[in-house]
């Protein structure tokens, strides 16, 4: 027989096994479907709660921005680059605290059943993939609203998606990891997660950043993200060199994190 | 082919002793107070090596806390050993809780999917069994209900069913048949028969001792987290039974002057035998125990009765009985070797660990020979097959004893 485990201490690898995860690809899109059909059999408003978010959000914003503050962009209305941002922080947001999360509140799967680990939090944030695909036409509805056209560049929208997925998983496999060693983790995640958001060109343009704060947004992998999604709506402007730190802080961040997750793995079971 | 293949396996864990990090808070002021902490390793397994032959059924029997469940944890690869190695020749599916995976909101159709892929089962495997499964869960009618109005009855028997199904070459079973009414525990022990018949290895853990020996031809104890005893089931289940009860199914005594008793009556042997006159620790409920005492009279003397009290695992003394069969009542004895033995009768105890002490007394005048306490014992328990004095009832019964009383019922007006 061609099939054969060995259990043992040794010949830890570095990195997650993929082709492990490839083989549980099967658990893996069963969690993610359930956390969907759960979370829109719960919600009340289910799908429309999605698209309510960052619009809410947007409104209450453009009012203190433009109305109050007198914040004007040149040429974008600024509703439209802060729902933009929005929309994916509303993706973001949520997919960081429930994957953080999700070893400690999956504890059963994870101390009676042997699956790769990283498909748990792997999955809570997939499983919030419909939500931003959902209000993706919203966010072009908007945009027409406005009197915006859009280009080939709308196109680019995919690859923001993508992006803001392997943010998400980067910065909550780490979370999730240490959320089971320290039990306290998991009251920090929101603050966080708040910061975080202030750091992000979520509600205002990267151009607006001064100068001297120009690299803190550029390290941060979300402003990529996010300068991508308004130049595929907005036809927003990309600045290069940011753009391309972010891009590269976004991948170290990836590696890193499946790295550190690797090594905290094996011992998830006796931690929990 | 040996399918699985254990080697020095072990298993330590640190226990802090004083405060352990187990926040990011503690890790800081832990490490600024520069507080040593002293830690001591417990060996939840330690240097356990076994191999199982491709379609064998091995039982691991021992205490709580004896390693048991570290063992299955690591063979199910939930975590690793810390030294040591296992080899696992074939696909592994593990059931070490019924229903894990299980989502309430979810409906029994959904959740049937979902179990079988955490289990390991592909899609197609699934959706090939999926009549079977629902069949054998006998839950047909709530099918699309969500898992959250299911009885408990109804949850553990779709649960089952689904890790019944699994069919991979080795099957960790832990504990499960500790749940689910009677009818369905007969089911799934069948079941199990049937798996194995199919060619797949079963490890299973069970405190039922007459499961085990009933379904595996093999087991091994573990104590400490050291195996202590490898080999046929049903003498490893005699040597659990043993290290538990702190005693045998038989116990002799070689020679005369050692042997407890006085000048005239010397006890020399206690036994416990079945039916067919095999000696047994472990007894169906459904079936009478022998217990023989073999006692040796040094010199003609007056008339004496042997007796037994039987004690169960609290200390209770059930019952005392002497031999009062006319043949030898108030009859004196002559010298040399006697044998009497008593019968247990069948769905009289309960289910438990049980002990003799051994008596010979003379009334009158009242005399004790000997009187020798938790000289042997053995286990009783109910093979759940409906009838005995359980019926259908499953888990906990109460009561010291447990006969068939005759019952009749009538209906007035």
């Amino acid at each position: 027989m061609s099939y054969e485990i060995r259990i043992n201490a040794r010949g830890k690898s570095l990195f997650p096994d993929l082709k492990e995860i490839y083989e549980y690809r099967e658990v893996l899109s069963l969690l993610i479907w359930r956390d969907i059909k759960v979370r829109y059999k719960q919600t009340l408003l289910g799908i429309g709660w999605v698209i309510v978010q960052p619009l809410a959000s947007t409104l209450i914003l453009t009012l203190i921005f433009s109305r109050f503050a007198r914040f004007e962009s040149e040429t974008t209305p600024y509703a439209l680059i802060a729902l933009c941002g929005f929309t994916f922080w509303t993706f973001v947001n949520p997919a960081v605290l429930q994957a953080s999360n999700s070893l400690v509140y999956h504890e059963q799967l994870v101390t009676k059943i042997f699956f790769p680990r990283l498909i748990v939090p792997s999955a809570s944030v997939f499983g919030l993939l419909p939500d931003i695909l959902l209000t993706i036409p919203m966010l072009v509805a908007v945009t027409a609203f406005f009197g915006v056209g859009l280009g080939w560049q709308f196109l680019l929208i995919v690859p923001a998606i993508l992006h803001a997925v392997i943010v998400a998983l980067g910065v909550s496999t780490v979370l999730s990891a240490l959320n089971v060693r320290f039990r306290d983790v998991k009251f920090v995640i929101p603050f966080l997660l708040q910061v975080w958001m202030f750091l992000s060109p979520v509600f205002y343009p990267s151009e607006w950043v001064p100068d001297q704060f120009r690299a803190i947004v550029a390290v941060n992998p979300l402003t990529a993200t996010i300068d991508l999604a308004r130049f595929a709506l907005l036809d927003s402007p990309i600045e290069p060199l940011p753009f391309s730190i972010s891009i590269v802080s976004s991948i170290v961040l990836l590696v890193a994190a499946l790295t550190l997750f690797r090594a905290l793995e094996d011992d998830f079971a006796d931690q929990i | 082919m040996k399918i699985i293949e254990a080697v020095d396996v072990s298993k330590s864990y640190r226990i802090r002793l004083g405060p352990s990090a187990t926040t990011v808070r503690d890790l800081i002021t832990l490490r600024l107070a520069r507080g040593r902490t002293h830690t001591r390793r417990i060996n939840a397994l330690d240097s356990v090596s076994f191999s199982v032959d491709e379609g064998e059924v091995l039982g691991i029997v021992g205490n709580n806390g004896a390693g048991k469940s570290t063992l299955l944890k690591i063979l199910s690869r939930i975590i690793l050993p810390t030294s040591g190695e296992v080899v696992l020749r074939g696909r592994t599916g593990s059931l070490l809780e019924v229903g894990t995976g299980f989502h309430r909101e979810l409906s029994g159709r959904e959740n049937i999917y979902l179990n079988g892929a955490i289990l390991g089962m592909k899609r197609s495997e699934i959706q090939e069994r999926f009549d079977e499964i629902v069949a054998f869960a006998e839950v047909d009618e709530f099918l699309d209900t969500p898992i959250k109005h299911y009885s408990s009855g109804m949850f553990t028997r779709l649960a089952f069913s689904v890790a019944a199904h699994l069919e991979p070459e080795i099957l960790i079973i832990d504990e499960v048949l500790a749940v689910g009414d009677l009818a369905f525990q007969r089911k799934c022990l069948r079941k199990m028969q049937d798996v194995n018949r199919h060619g797949r290895t079963i490890l299973f853990v069970s405190h039922n001792m007459q499961a085990i020996s009933r379904i595996c031809r093999r087991a091994i104890l573990l104590n400490d987290g050291k195996i202590v005893a490898d080999g046929a089931a049903d003498d490893v289940v005699a040597s659990y039974l043993s290290t538990m009860l702190q005693t045998t199914n038989q116990k002799t005594w070689a020679d005369t002057l050692s042997a407890p008793g006085d000048d005239t009556v010397r006890l020399r042997s206690v036994r416990v035998r079945n039916e067919t006159g095999e000696v047994s620790s472990a007894f169906d409920i459904r079936r009478p125990i022998l217990i023989e005492l073999g006692y040796e009279v040094l010199k003609d003397c007056g008339p004496f009765s042997a007796g037994l009290e039987l004690y169960n695992e609290e200390g209770i003394c059930l019952f005392v009985s002497n031999d009062l069969s006319g043949e030898w009542r108030r009859v004196p004895r002559k010298a040399g070797r006697y044998i009497s033995t008593a019968l247990i009768p069948e769905n009289f105890l309960a289910e438990g660990n049980f002990f003799v002490s051994a008596t010979a007394t003379t009334f009158e005048p009242l005399q004790i020979h000997f009187h020798e306490r938790d000289t042997a014992g053995f286990s009783v328990s109910d093979s759940l097959e409906g009838d005995s004095a359980r019926g259908d009832l499953a888990g906990h019964m109460h009561g010291v004893v447990r006969p068939i009383l005759e019952w009749v019922t009538q209906m007035r007006d």
